[in-house]
């Protein structure tokens, strides 16, 4: 018993002299830096040397795989099949063509071979389409010393192991308790200072505060992530009265952009601690919280939306108009309620670089508390955001077509695909009304417009 | 959570489906990835609900005869040995020549007959070796919808029975279909390059 007490008092030394050395450098170097907008550049170091160690991994394992005379599996995130991209009616032509000897002329009429046509497509479907796999992760060419992201297990030599070991350490035992102790630090400055600021009258000293209040904690949630991001062409930052539409990947976008900005959020009231984050945000400043049941309303949102955007003294909301995330490879259909109030539109493109962290959330697999740690257990999360010239729905343009431009400004800013695809696909069947087209493209070619008639 | 490793001691059988199919490694592993993808909950098998969620094949006319042919014999379920011997059917064929083709081995899955046996599955719904003129009015009525008149599509089915009908039996038998197509190009026009 005796012989415990000494020993006992200096672990308990130890424990006090660490804890106090990561206070003390959580404040210094992560907290006031922050508060001031300041960095420091230590996350852009960190970022080189990671991927000077993954470069390193990657091509040990090639050596391993050489040495047993095999390949490295490595996904293809631009589909695995060759396609030609021609129409169906220039397929089934081509088809026609090679198969009969009759001079093809443009009546219309029907072969047996037609069905190839259509079988084919179907198969290429089946063996890589273009939703399905925006619906998962984005996969690595090069491994990132995470075992979640790995193809490869069986070339991993010992040295290699031994690296992801200390990676592992260093992730869940340094990083790891770091990060939440900053996103607690975060949140609970974000609840109480806008809750205290909510008590003052309105004017400009309030809106002064507000607005600094939300900078300082978003940047210490960005920090939380270790999140390295870079703007781009600040000056098309959105102003009040617009609209800013991005592309959605994970809730972490609300803050990436909220940290560089001061928007006003939409979306439904939550319960739990987003309900108490969301009632407290309101206090300070202006943000549009639907009930649930007023959701499914799309009048009353549009209503409420444009009263907002038509206030010039409010600020520009922030709005995702692909309804779900995905996983940052592609931009899928945008829906178009948000383009129909007219304001003026300022699109925000957020590429994501996978190599550090995927910030894509899953969620059919992982909740959000799972999500959360797996992104604080991640090397970090960086990220690109372009501002991009504001836009405004021309004469001619219905709101449909608006949506369709932005988007693809969006997509070919960012480097992603631009997909007509519906996010919604995520969790529902496709409408019928794309069979439809098909099938009224392939009639033309097998009765023409409803004057040939066959011959007997 | 933990890594989704595709390497092939986790696919069942990898070189009795590679000799039966003649796919590559590297390109069972690339299917064997799509399969898992494919397979929303985990399983270990597809099941049709998993095949008609891609929105792409949805669209198709023909995609849920297509689905079928995975489904042989009604069985609602496919492992990824079916799967893959389906999809061999559309490997591209390579270029050797038919007389160096050991006669004992059975025929790949991806010869032209094969491919020709596939196509000619999806008119004949009933699997009795024909394709009636009731097959042809349903097929051609699933690729049109409802743009074509019944009638005309009538005239369509029995003029296209006619034409390729030799025995006089008012229907398409796999020899005659095979007939009728003997100069198109099948190895092409039904084949799907896996990128390496």
């Amino acid at each position: 018993m005796f012989l415990l007490l000494p020993f006992d008092s200096l672990i308990v030394n130890l424990l006090g002299i660490s804890l106090t050395v990561l206070f003390t450098l959580l404040l210094v170097f992560i907290i006031v830096p922050a508060i001031f907008g300041v960095s420091f550049g230590i996350r852009k170091l960190y970022m080189k040397t990671l991927l000077k160690i993954f470069a390193w991994a990657t091509l040990r394992m090639e050596r391993g795989a050489k040495e047993k005379n095999h390949q490295l599996y490595k996904p293809y995130t631009n589909g695995i099949i060759a396609k030609d991209p021609t129409s169906l009616e220039e397929e089934i032509k081509e088809i026609r063509r090679s198969g009969s000897s009759k001079v093809l002329d443009n009546t219309p009429e029907f072969e047996l071979s037609d069905i190839f046509y259509f079988c084919r497509k179907g198969m290429e479907t089946i063996m890589d389409d273009e939703v399905t796999k925006r619906f998962s992760a984005e996969e690595l060419e090069s491994w990132n010393l995470l075992s979640r992201t790995n193809y490869n297990f069986q070339y991993i030599s010992l040295r290699l192991t031994v690296l992801w070991g200390l990676g592992v350490l260093i992730r869940y035992c340094f990083l790891l308790p770091l990060r939440i102790a900053l996103a607690f630090t975060g949140i609970s400055l974000l609840v109480v200072g806008t809750t205290l600021v909510g008590y003052l009258p309105n004017g400009r000293f309030k809106e002064f505060l507000s607005k600094h209040v939300h900078l300082m904690c978003y940047r210490i949630c960005v920090r939380a992530l270790t999140a390295i991001i870079t703007y781009h062409d600040r000056k098309n930052r959105p102003r009040n009265g617009g609209l800013c539409v991005a592309n959605h990947t994970s809730p972490i976008d609300v803050i990436i952009l909220a940290s560089d900005g001061y928007y006003a959020m939409v979306g439904q009231v939550h319960g739990g601690l987003m309900g108490v984050i969301q009632r407290a945000m309101v206090k300070a400043c202006p943000h549009v919280w639907f009930e649930r049941s007023e959701v499914k309303d799309r009048h009353l949102v549009a209503k409420r939306l444009t009263e907002h955007v038509q206030d010039k003294s409010k600020l520009p909301i922030l709005i995702f108009p692909e309804g779900t995330c995905i996983n940052n490879t592609s931009v899928m259909m945008f829906k178009k309620g948000s383009f129909e109030i007219g304001a003026t539109v300022y699109p925000v493109a957020i590429k994501y670089d996978p190599q550090f962290g995927d910030a894509f959330w899953n969620s059919s697999k992982y909740g959000m508390v799972t999500y959360l740690l797996r992104m604080m257990t991640s090397w970090a999360i960086v990220c690109s955001v372009w501002y991009l010239p504001p836009m405004t729905r021309e004469k001619d343009e219905d709101a449909v077509q608006f949506a369709n431009r932005v988007k693809s400004a969006i997509a070919r800013q960012g480097g992603l695909v631009d997909l007509l695809w519906d996010g919604g696909l995520k969790r529902e069947k496709v409408k019928d009304t794309f069979k439809e087209e098909q099938q009224k493209l392939y009639s033309k070619m097998i009765v023409g417009n409803h004057e040939d008639r066959s011959r007997s | 959570m933990g890594a989704r490793s595709s390497h092939a001691a986790v696919i069942p059988d990898a070189d009795g489906i590679r000799r039966e199919t003649g796919f590559s490694q590297a390109s069972l592993l690339r299917l064997h990835h799509r399969f898992r993808a494919l397979d929303g909950n985990n399983k270990g098998y597809l099941s049709r609900t998993d095949l008609q969620q891609i929105g792409a094949l949805a669209v198709n006319p023909l995609g849920d005869r297509i689905i079928d042919s995975f489904f042989p014999d009604g069985n609602q379920r496919v492992d990824f040995s079916g799967f893959v011997r389906i999809l061999a059917h559309f490997r591209p064929v390579e270029e050797e020549d038919p007389a160096m083709r050991d006669p004992k081995q059975p025929e790949p899955l991806n010869s032209r007959m094969n491919k020709l046996r596939f196509a000619f599955q999806l008119y004949d719904l009933d699997r009795d070796g024909k394709i009636s003129r009731h097959e042809m009015l349903q097929v051609l009525r699933l690729m049109v919808g409802v743009q074509v008149t019944e009638e005309q599509l009538e005239s369509i089915a029995d003029r296209t029975v006619q034409e390729a009908d030799e025995d006089g039996d008012g229907a398409v038998s796999f020899l005659e279909f095979t007939k009728s197509l003997e100069k198109m190009n099948v190895e092409q026009k039904m084949s799907i390059r896996i990128l390496k």
